[in-house]
Formats: C-alpha cells, sequence, structure tokens
C-alpha cells in the first residue's frame, strides 16, 4: 500500500524535504530487508536503474523553494523527487488564504489534478494522500485546502490525512489567525484527520531537549519530520497478524464523537487533558515487554469510552534511526483546544474591528464566509471541551 | 519568478534611481560569479539577448527595468552620458524642456496630459518585458513639481493601466527648511493622490536622511575616507555629489525591501505579502522604514556589530527614514526583513525582547512579519530593514497641514496654480480633508489605547 505525499507551500515543500530523508535513511540503515522494503514500497518508486524517487506531488506558487529542492536531491545522490511531479508559478500567493483558494486553487486544478493522477497511477495500492502544509501562509493554507477539496472530489474513498504546521503564536505572518481559521474551518469538513505540529513547540524541543544553541527553520523541520516518521514508518498493529501493518495512515481517526443528545451532560469540568483517542508507537529494543499500562487508566479517556477500544499500540522491533528506543504518542484530545482557542481569539478579536477583511474580499471570501469558519472552529473548541464533563 | 520595474520621475527621483541601479548591478555582480543571466538578475533587469547568453554563458548586454521621466534635460542626460547611460534605452526616456516651475498642476495637468499616451507607452513596453510583473516602483520627490505632480499623475496612470500589479510609493518628503516656498502646497496635493490610489508607500525625508548621515559620520569618521576609495573600485558611478550618500540609503532600503524576492532563504517574503500584512485598512498604507546599517560602504567595525544591535537600532529614531518616534506611537503591524546569516532563534529572542518597547493595538498584538533571507548585503554580514505602520506618522501630516494652511490662509502663490489649465481651487480643499480625514484615522486608534475595552464577544456554541 502506498502513500502518495502532498507538499503545498515553501513550509510544506521543506518539511517534505526532511521526511523523505528521514524516512529513506532510516529504511536504509542497517540489514531490515522487510522493513525496508515496506517504507519504501510506501513512500517511493523504484526507477529501472534502482533509484529511489518520492511518491510526492510538489506544489507552490513561486519556484524558489521546489527548484532547491530538487537540486538538493539531485546532489545528495540518495534518493530524488520526479521532476514532472512539481508544479509552480511564478508569484506566491501574498500570505492570503482568499488568494489561495479563491483564485490560485481553481486556476491551476486541471494541472495539479495531472500530475496528481500520474503519482497514484504509480501506485500499485493506493492507500492515501498526507499533504503537507502550514496553516499561516497563503499558500499551503488556500491552495492546500483548495487541493485537499479536489483530492476529496476526485478520490472520494480514500484516506486524507493533513499534516498542518501551526505558526509561532508572534512574528512569522500577520494574518495566520485568519488565514488558520479559514483552513481549519474548511478542512474539517474535508480530511479524515489533522496531524498536528506547532513551531513553537518543536522550537521548545530544540532548545531544551537538543539544547541547540542557534535555532534554524531548518532545525525545526528536522524535528518535524522526525516525529512525523516515527509515526509512518512500518509497525505491527494488533490485527495486523505479525507482519506490517499495511495501514499507515489508518490512525484511529474513524473514531468520533457522538451526536450531543446522545450523551447526559454534566457541569462539572474536570483538569486531566481527556483523550478521544491514544496512539501509541513503540520501536527498537524491548518493545514487546513494554509496561503501558498507564494509558489504560478510565480517566485519560471521556467517560463513554472504555480505554479498551480509545488506546492502540504499534510496534515495531527494528529500531528507528538508530535510537535503541523510541516512543511517540499521537493523541486526539484536548491538548489542542488551548492552542486553537487562543487563535480563534486572536483572529476573532481582529475582525471584530474589521481589520484586514478588505484584502480578503478583494478575492471572494466574504464577512459570511468568516463568520462560517469561525463558528466551524467554535464548534471543534466546544465539542473537545465538553469532553472533560463527567457522565 | 517575478519581475518589478522602477519608475524614476523627476530629479530627485532620477538621482534616486541612478543610484539603485549602480548598486543593484554590484551587488548582482557581487553574488552572480558566473555572470550568467538568471532569475535573480532577471528580476530588475532585462536581457536584450533573450534568456541565451554569449558563447561563454555570460551576460553580452543588461537594460534597467526602468522609466525615467523628468520634465527638463538635464538630470537624465548626465545619467545617459555617464557610466550607467548603457542600461537605458532611448526608448526608455522621456524628457521634456520647459520643467514644471516647482509647480504641481503643470506637472499633474499640463505635462502630464500633453504626454499621458508617451508614458503609458512605455510603461507598456516595460511591463511587456516581464514574464510576470509584480510590482512597479515609484520613486519621487513631493516638494518639487515633476515629482509630486508628474509622479502623481504616473501614479493614477499605472491604476488605470495595470490594476492587478503592485504600486508601492517611494516619495521623498521635503525637509522643513525647504527652498522650495511652494512645497506645502504641492506636497499636500501630492498626498490626496497617494491616499487614494497607492497600495503601499514607503516614507522617506530629506532632514531625516541628513541626520542619518551625520551620526554614521560622527560614529564612524575616521574610516570614512578610506573605504570609501574602496568602495569606489567596484561602482560605476564616479565622485559622489552631494545628495549621493542620502540617495544611497534609499537605494539600500530598496534592495533589502526586494531582497527576500530575488534571493534564497528559510522564510521567503514576496513584494505581495508587504500590502497584504501591513495594510490593515485601505487607505492606512503609510510606512516607516528604518535600516540597519545605514550606509552600503563596508567598514571593517561593522563586521563585529552584533545582531542584537541591528534590531535596537531600527526601533530608535535615529534609524527611521522619516523623522518620527518610534517609541511614542502605536503600532498596526511591524515587518522585520533579516539578511545574512540569522536564525529563527535570533528572530525570536529579539522579539520577546523588544515587546515591551514597541506598543500594538489592542487587536493586533503580536503583528509582527517576519523573513529571513540568507544572502547578506554586499560588505556586511547582516542586515535588517524594518517596516512599521504606526500612528507616529500622524505628526508628520499635521506639520505638513500647518505648513499648507500658513499658505492657504493667505491664498499665496495660488494664482500660480490657478491659472494652470484643469486646475481648480476645489482641489486644494478636497486634498485637505482627504489628509484631515487620514489624520482622523489614526487619531481614533491611538484615542483607543488605554481605554478598557471590552473583547468582542466571541460566538456561542449550543450545548
Amino acid at each position: 500500500m502506498s502513500v502518495v505525499t502532498v507538499q503545498l507551500g515553501q513550509c510544506g515543500n521543506q518539511v517534505g524535504l526532511e521526511l523523505f530523508d528521514t524516512l529513506y535513511n532510516d529504511a536504509q540503515a542497517g540489514q531490515r530487508k522487510t522493513y525496508a522494503t515496506a517504507s519504501c514500497g510506501r513512500f517511493f518508486h523504484q526507477t529501472e536503474h534502482g533509484e529511489h524517487v518520492a511518491r510526492a506531488v510538489l506544489i507552490d506558487m513561486e519556484p524558489k523553494v521546489i527548484k532547491q529542492n530538487f537540486s538538493k536531491t539531485a546532489k545528495s545522490g540518495k534518493w530524488k523527487y520526479d521532476n514532472a511531479s512539481g508544479f509552480n508559478q511564478r508569484q506566491g500567493t501574498g500570505n492570503n488564504w482568499a488568494n489561495g483558494f479563491c483564485i490560485q486553487g481553481p486556476r491551476h486544478r486541471e494541472a495539479v489534478e495531472d500530475i496528481l493522477r500520474r503519482e497514484v497511477e504509480r501506485c500499485d495500492r493506493l492507500h492515501g494522500f498526507l499533504a503537507l502544509m502550514s496553516v499561516a501562509g497563503g499558500t499551503g493554507s488556500g491552495v492546500g485546502t483548495h487541493v485537499t477539496q479536489c483530492l476529496r472530489d476526485v478520490y472520494p474513498k480514500s484516506f486524507i490525512v493533513n499534516h498542518l504546521i501551526w505558526p509561532y503564536r508572534t512574528g512569522e505572518v500577520i494574518v495566520q489567525n485568519y488565514n488558520s481559521v479559514l483552513t481549519l474551518g474548511h478542512l474539517y469538513q474535508l480530511s479524515d484527520g489533522l496531524l498536528v505540529h506547532e513551531n513553537d513547540t518543536a522550537h521548545r524541543i530544540c532548545s531544551q531537549l537538543l539544547h541547540i544553541k542557534d535555532i534554524s527553520i531548518a532545525d525545526i523541520n528536522k524535528v518535524i519530520a522526525h516525529q512525523l516518521g516515527t509515526v509512518l514508518q512500518p509497525a505491527l498493529t494488533a490485527d495486523s497478524n505479525g507482519v506490517y501493518s499495511t495501514n499507515p495512515l489508518g490512525i484511529d481517526w474513524q473514531l468520533r464523537p457522538l451526536a450531543v443528545s446522545e450523551r447526559t451532560r454534566s457541569l462539572t469540568g474536570s483538569n486531566v487533558n481527556t483523550s478521544l483517542a491514544n496512539l501509541l508507537i513503540l520501536r527498537g529494543k524491548d518493545v514487546f515487554s513494554a509496561e503501558t499500562g498507564i494509558f489504560d487508566d478510565a480517566a485519560l479517556y471521556s467517560s463513554w469510552l472504555s480505554p479498551k477500544d480509545a488506546f492502540k499500540i504499534w510496534k515495531c522491533p527494528v529500531s528507528f534511526n538508530k535510537y535503541e528506543k523510541t516512543a511517540t504518542l499521537v493523541s486526539n484530545s484536548q491538548a489542542l483546544i488551548e492552542p486553537l482557542d487562543n487563535m480563534v481569539r486572536k483572529a476573532w478579536s481582529m475582525f471584530a474591528a474589521r481589520a484586514y477583511i478588505h484584502q480578503y474580499t478583494k478575492f471572494g471570501i466574504s464577512e459570511e464566509d468568516f463568520l462560517e469558519s469561525f463558528t466551524f472552529t467554535e464548534q471543534i473548541i466546544s465539542s473537545y471541551s465538553q469532553l472533560g464533563c463527567n457522565v | 519568478m517575478t519581475q518589478s520595474v522602477i519608475v524614476q520621475v523627476g530629479q530627485c527621483g532620477n538621482q534616486i534611481g541612478c543610484r539603485f541601479w549602480d548598486l543593484a548591478l554590484r551587488e548582482h555582480a557581487h553574488f552572480n560569479k558566473k555572470g550568467c543571466y538568471d532569475d535573480t538578475t532577471g528580476t530588475f533587469f532585462h536581457n536584450p539577448n533573450g534568456d541565451s547568453c554569449g558563447d561563454n554563458g555570460r551576460i553580452q548586454q543588461l537594460k534597467a527595468r526602468a522609466v525615467l521621466l523628468d520634465m527638463e534635460e538635464g538630470v537624465i542626460s548626465e545619467i545617459l552620458k555617464g557610466p550607467l547611460g548603457e542600461i537605458f534605452d532611448s526608448t526608455q526616456l522621456l524628457t521634456g524642456v520647459s520643467g514644471a516651475g516647482n509647480n504641481w498642476a503643470v506637472g499633474h495637468m499640463t505635462y502630464g496630459s500633453s504626454s499621458r499616451d508617451k508614458i503609458v507607452d512605455q510603461l507598456r513596453k516595460a511591463a511587456e518585458q516581464c514574464h510576470c510583473l509584480q510590482c512597479f516602483f515609484l520613486i519621487h520627490s513631493m516638494g518639487g513639481g515633476t515629482g509630486s505632480g508628474l509622479g502623481t499623475k504616473v501614479l493614477r496612470l499605472l491604476e488605470d493601466e495595470f490594476p492587478e500589479v503592485c504600486r508601492i510609493v517611494i516619495p521623498v518628503y521635503p525637509s522643513v527648511d525647504d527652498d522650495v516656498i511652494v512645497s506645502p502646497y504641492n506636497s499636500m496635493l501630492a498626498t490626496r493622490e497617494l491616499t487614494e490610489n497607492a497600495d503601499c508607500v514607503l516614507l522617506v525625508e530629506n532632514q531625516a536622511l541628513v541626520e542619518m548621515l551625520k551620526m554614521e559620520y560622527a560614529c564612524h569618521g575616521g574610516q570614512h575616507t578610506k573605504s570609501n576609495k574602496v568602495s569606489a573600485m567596484d561602482r560605476l558611478t564616479g565622485p559622489e555629489k552631494p545628495f549621493d550618500a542620502m540617495n544611497d540609503i534609499v537605494a539600500n532600503m530598496l534592495l533589502n525591501l526586494t531582497s527576500s524576492a530575488r534571493f534564497e532563504g528559510s522564510l521567503n517574503m514576496d513584494l505581495n505579502e508587504i500590502a497584504m500584512n501591513l495594510v490593515p485598512f485601505p487607505r492606512l498604507h503609510y510606512l516607516v522604514p528604518s535600516l540597519s546599517p545605514v550606509s552600503t560602504l563596508p567598514r571593517v567595525s561593522n563586521s563585529t556589530r552584533k545582531l542584537d544591535k541591528l534590531f535596537s537600532d531600527v526601533f530608535s529614531k535615529r534609524y527611521q527614514l522619516i523623522k518620527t518616534d518610534p517609541k511614542r506611537s502605536l503600532y498596526l503591524g511591524c515587518a522585520l526583513m533579516l539578511r545574512g546569516n540569522v536564525h529563527m532563534s535570533d528572530l525570536h529572542r529579539n522579539i520577546e525582547r523588544l515587546k515591551p518597547t514597541v506598543p500594538f493595538v489592542s487587536w493586533n498584538p503580536d503583528g509582527w512579519k517576519t523573513s529571513l533571507c540568507s544572502v547578506p548585503p554586499v560588505g556586511h554580514s547582516q542586515s535588517l530593514l524594518a517596516l512599521a505602520n504606526t500612528t507616529a506618522i500622524k505628526s508628520t501630516f499635521m506639520e505638513m497641514r500647518e505648513r499648507f494652511c500658513k499658505l492657504y490662509r493667505k491664498k499665496a502663490h495660488l494664482h500660480h496654480y490657478l491659472q494652470v489649465e484643469g486646475m481648480e481651487e476645489s482641489l486644494f480643499s478636497e486634498a485637505v480633508t482627504s489628509l484631515d480625514s487620514l489624520i482622523e484615522e489614526y487619531h481614533d486608534l491611538d484615542a483607543s489605547v488605554g481605554k478598557l475595552m471590552p473583547a468582542a464577544a466571541r460566538l456561542k456554541i449550543a450545548k
């Protein structure tokens, strides 16, 4: 089963390059043929000369980053991108979600769909799509949302997972909160799952855990790619019967909160970061004897869920990127409420002052469109907030 | 990649333009060692031989993506005779013989109408040579007749003919003691045009440039003459004229402004991101640039200049290209554009450090836009250009209004304007009204500070 990765905008293309590098290096290290074959089949196809070519589509509205990616990978001599899988224009979307979603996306729809189709046709079996994008700028967020919509139309049954990079709270793009709200308001309805990385968190990992003194964007992208790699590489799941699961994107997305009316509500909240689902991924030594009981605690989960259903473990005896052991947790929980609430609050305060609205209406996004996205994001916050309520 | 066209109008515009082309050539020659015509070079330069080069792949000929306009012949013919003459074609220039007599109306109405078709023709030609035209940079003075009058006429033509293309104006405002008596009239009439027709205005003031230079000489006086010789060798234009050092600051600002769009970097900033991030309301598009290091001259002492100092500099009064006090203003937004080897952590450390001293409007507390371009300016290891949308410029406009009213109350020199065909007295009062409402918009923002404004109630989701 293969995954087609779609890299969107400067951020998506930078992270994508790091991700494929991580996946390739990890798969090629050591003598682990089954693991390497499973990984490479998933993320690369091979040319007749045995070269590994990433199953990736590179999309950006300006040429510099994609050009850099092509030349970097060509020089590395390890794996490469197919030059025909790149799509770029000459002029960026100018940090404007409306420009990306309403103008650039539709304008280039056919060309992008052709490239995507070609990449899909190279897969013997397509498992799904992984779209890498930031939510702050205009291309990743705006064009990215439009491309996700196209994928949903053309491949209605395929898994679509969007990997979203959340901007620093301060100092990237001034309209980042608008762009983020518009992105989330739409992806909420289109995507099967949103994997989120915060730049601030990755930055803290670089400074506090890795002790990097001068942190560059490349360092942050490496941390993100690394974490993503441990999630995506082959692993054994409870129902895969001792062979590597064919289902790398099949994290328990299907688990959604029940409709509100089916639940009894209570006003007493709690401080526990309540989860809907947790996935623990263990790699390396002793994975089969690891003690994971603490994840089975019913207090971690919403009261209408049993831990048995909400907690999954994937294991792989092969070590990841030369670490003796690694553990990765993918959590669908209330952890995101705070950053999401922070973002919506700032965007709403800007919206109340009617600041920057003219930049969006110019490209066809009305105040009503904004309100709709605000409603959806508030809905997400509200739904997650209710998880912790006791029955 | 995109291309941009520089339109330089009048004596001031052409002199600044000239310094810009000189420095732009130096910068591209410095980083383009092979001498091949590439996308980066193509941003501001057109290759008349198409994309192909000579036998060894080196550039044979380059033409500036520029349109040079003046109502006199002197400045432009001097440029053509000089070493930069080669990068301009006669088809890119338009000169008159009579001058505008420091009269906005003559530049805007008389010359603007009679030369309209020729100007549009030249703008179109310049645009046709671009694969993807992103931006027009319009440089002119606000005090004289040609710059303010014809310059703002060109701005209108650009809006009519190229509504999709971004218009960034770099107007040079006159000093308080400007020797043109009617400069307050010209500035006032021209400012209205800028408010109505520009996407972005980067304010520059002669007096501020003069003081920046004084400060630079005071700090580095000893080394200046020595390094000047070094820099003269790799520059085309010869011995410096009085305004050259001042114009270099503006030219240098333009290079920094466009560097992230031209060169690679880990956090790119395209030109269309400037207005998107810094203009929250259509009319409030006046930005204050500040730059450090100020000079383009390589100096030994600058190499040890600490990076953090650059950040402090651009928020200090002395480094603003227009005389404003950044510490006494309310910020609507601020862009920090860095060149050279600068890390994300440097950027964030400094933003955190400066935050307490930079007051932002309540609905935009994190109004920072940042970019990192990996290619430093020639002669320096790092540089920082800040663009601030602040209420501080309210006072600049108020002073301008006062100087205008002093003349206008007595109707002094008014007849020079009213005798020009197409000019009406109502234009004066309309210009004042336009400026008044602009000042009021800034004033309302200032007044919002300190008031306990209840946060707008969020949408409620029914549970």
